[in-house]
């Protein structure tokens, strides 16, 4: 297999990633305004002379909050209505004193409101609308619509469940897509209705027409800066915060939503404009070459997957043995990692963020869980596929049961086993492209910033080498095959 | 016979090495089937012994027994006045050789490899392996090139002498074999039968031979125990049991083995 000095490498790496003590690490979820309220809060910091850092586009709220919890981002922003519903669970009511005596407890200050109002609404296509005579969203109770919600939306309590129950609408009819998406979809008619954000720029650039919350169902969703408490004893960062109360107004928002979405501006430049030019230095955002980029992608991928699969290695091929000894021991040990296996990554990857942090070690144990089974599964399958003839051939030269499976089993079952880590090399490839979602970096990462602009060239970015790298993963594996695989056995 | 010296007696001098077996009122049952049924068996040291009779009737059992693939229900399976328990298991079994039906040889490995993996376990030096190698192929007669075959590539006659080396490559006191011709075509199970018979001779270890032909068994053994269901039926010289069979099973059985031989020697 890889080198040992490669793994160790690797592994420095790894670690490399974490750490950073003094710097304020700025969080912002999957989403562009979030992303360029992050660049504002950390270009705002950065000019107050504070050492930032920006953990861009990681999940949804819940990996977040966790991250924040745990110190591993230091400051985000999120939504008053967002916060009462998806973080204190729907308990307290939306408005400021009330979070703030919740977060407090949790050692989480929450800043003065940045001005705008980014409350969910509901929306279809103007002209849909108009020839349906759709204007409220009671409107909506009755009709045959397909209905496309963003995949938060759906899940979220103060969204489609909520939404529909208030409203009297088939929780049924809801389908997820992801947000950027949706508009896409609304446009090609292949959706009528789907959730907006009101400062979204595609209302304007889409044409398409808000439905009234006639039933005011909706709470407020005033942006705020989550930050931890401690951060208060450095009066330049509460400055900071605090100084930015009331200044981004929902025009400027929609504004600076849509240099990012339509005008294809960055993130950073849009946020630099908006803090009135003051950042010209900084902007030298150094863009790096294809090659670098793709270069740099490659390292975090190739270790998150290498790592991950020696680890699993290690830790089947035994596993693998117990099981085949031991059938009823191994059928738990079977199942437990066959139920592993239907937990959907990103759900795996928010359990373990309370344990393990955001970045690099929770995609690598998620990944390494994946690889359990199907290597356990082979290394059991091969072993048990063995003739018993054999194995009593082995016991009446006097073999020991360890220079058993040394020298009979396990090259036996060589072709089964390497056929069980090509198969968790390959998913994992392609599984750990999820890992960006919480900051672990790889092939992931320009394919959620291309699914989320729109841009086709930044997801082939992120795509093509992941399908190369699958496909480099198979070729090794078939020649290992060759040199590992007794040519006994494959006469 | 100038093989006979071939095999050479180096490790051991020859009186002691002559193994005694025996069975002491040994049942064993698999599920609710009375494999084997109160045998009380000593087996002649330095002799061959043929276990013969239908299919079913425990013989193969008996040879597992003696080697501890199969451990009795009841009784002692005694070597050397020394009861065979989970303690002494291993080192019995590099006293005794064991060949199967189809030879038994891991694919994975040369038929050389197959040979010596025991010796090889216990560190036997490169010397004492190849010198031990070449006796054992002018043993059985084994053209050494094929020793760097794989199983896949030899024909059943050559595995079978391969297994047989394997089996030969300790030295050891106690020889087993499992219906070792069965799965042979006829001409080559006659020329394997003719060698089996000079390396016995030249072995002069215990040999106990599992068969169901009674031919093949009076052409290799000096001893023939002949069962049914279980049981011990008749035992003696093979001479004894053509001329005299004490029963109506055993008179039943050598006259059918005989119209069976007939028939195919014709």
């Amino acid at each position: 297999m890889t080198g040992r000095l490669g793994c160790g490498a690797l592994l420095l790496a790894l670690a490399g990633c974490q750490g950073a003590a003094p710097t304020v690490t700025v969080g912002s979820k999957v989403f562009t305004e979030g992303i360029i309220l992050g660049e504002v809060v950390r270009q705002r910091l950065d000019a107050a002379g504070v050492e930032t850092r920006h953990q861009r586009q990681l999940g949804g709220t819940r990996i977040l909050w966790n991250a924040l919890r745990r110190g591993e981002i230091d400051a985000y922003v999120d939504y008053t209505g967002t916060i009462a519903a998806e973080i204190l669970g729907g308990v307290v009511e939306p408005r400021l004193p009330a979070i703030r005596a919740a977060l407090a407890s949790e050692g989480i200050a929450v800043s003065e409101p940045l001005g705008f109002v980014n409350t969910y609404a509901v929306g279809m296509s103007r002209s849909r609308a108009e020839a349906l005579g759709v204007g409220t969203i009671s409107d909506l109770a009755g009709r045959a619509l397909a209905f496309g919600f963003s995949n938060e939306f759906l899940d979220r309590g103060d969204g489609w469940p909520g939404l529909s129950s208030h409203y009297g609408l088939a929780p049924a009819d809801g389908t997820g897509l992801d947000h950027d998406l949706a508009y896409r979809a609304l446009a090609a008619g292949d959706i009528d209705v789907t959730d907006m954000y009101s400062t979204d720029a595609e209302i304007r650039s889409y044409d398409l027409r808000v439905l009234v919350d006639d039933l005011e169902f909706f709470p407020d969703y005033r942006a705020v800066v989550l930050y931890r408490a401690a951060l208060a004893a450095d009066p330049a960062v509460a400055t900071v915060f605090e100084g930015l109360a009331g200044t981004i107004s929902t025009a400027t928002m929609i504004g600076m939503n849509a240099a990012v979405r339509l005008d294809g501006a960055s993130e950073a430049t849009v946020a630099a404009e908006f803090l009135g030019g003051r950042l010209e230095q900084r902007v030298a955002i150094a863009p790096d070459g294809l090659a670098t980029r793709v270069a740099a992608r490659t390292g975090q991928h190739l270790a998150m997957v290498t790592v991950s699969l020696l680890a699993a290695i290690l830790a089947a091929i035994p596993a693998g043995v117990v099981a085949a000894r031991r059938p009823r021991l191994g059928a738990v040990l079977l199942g437990a990692s066959g139920i592993l296996q239907t937990v959907p990554a990103l759900a795996l990857l928010v359990f373990l963020i309370p344990v393990l942090g955001i970045g690099a070690p929770p995609a690598v144990l998620a990944l390494f869980l994946y690889s359990l089974l199907p290597i356990m599964r082979n290394t059991a399958n091969g072993l048990s596929t063995i003739p018993t003839a054999l194995l009593e051939s082995a016991d009446a030269l006097g073999l020991p049961r360890s220079a058993r499976l040394r020298i009979v089993e396990l090259p036996m079952a060589s072709p089964a086993i390497l056929a069980g880590i090509k198969i968790a090399a390959v998913i994992n490839v392609g599984t750990a492209t999820l890992g960006a979602l919480i900051g672990a970096g790889g092939y992931g990462q320009p394919i959620l910033t291309g699914i989320r602009l729109d841009d086709t060239g930044l997801i082939l970015e992120g795509a093509i080498p992941a399908a190369l790298l699958a496909l480099a993963a198979q070729t090794f594996f078939g020649l290992l095959e060759r040199r590992v695989v007794p040519r006994g056995l494959t006469l | 016979m100038g093989h006979a010296t071939a095999t050479g007696r180096s490790a051991s001098g020859s009186g002691e090495r002559l193994a005694s077996l025996q069975l002491r009122g040994v049942t064993k049952l698999f599920g609710a089937t009375l494999a084997v049924d109160d045998v009380h068996l000593v087996v002649p040291p330095g002799r061959v012994t043929a276990l013969i009779g239908p299919s079913g009737c425990g013989k193969s059992t008996i040879l597992r027994l003696l080697n501890g693939l199969v451990r009795p229900d009841r009784g002692e399976v005694v070597i050397d006045g020394a009861v065979i328990d989970g303690k002494s298991l291993a080192a019995v079994r590099r006293r005794m050789g064991y060949v199967i039906q189809d030879g038994g040889l891991f694919p994975h490995l040369t038929a050389g490899e197959n040979v010596v993996v025991m010796a090889r376990h216990l560190g036997w030096d490169a010397a004492r392996i190849s010198a031990r190698l070449d006796r054992l192929s002018a043993l059985v007669r084994l053209d050494s090139a094929l020793l760097g075959r794989y199983p896949r590539e030899l024909s059943g006659g050559q595995a079978q002498r391969v297994a047989l080396m394997r089996a030969l490559m300790l030295d050891p006191s106690v020889l087993l074999l499992d219906e070792p011709l069965a799965a042979l075509d006829p001409m080559i199970r006659s020329a394997l039968q003719d060698d089996l018979r000079e390396i016995f001779a030249a072995l002069r270890a215990t040999v106990v031979l599992v068969s169901h032909d009674l031919a093949e068994a009076t052409h290799l053994a000096h001893h023939i125990v002949l069962m049914r269901a279980g049981q011990i039926v008749q035992q003696g010289p093979p001479g004894e049991l053509l001329t005299s069979p004490i029963s109506t099973f055993a008179e039943q059985f050598v006259r059918a083995q005989r119209v069976l031989n007939l028939g195919t020697a014709e």
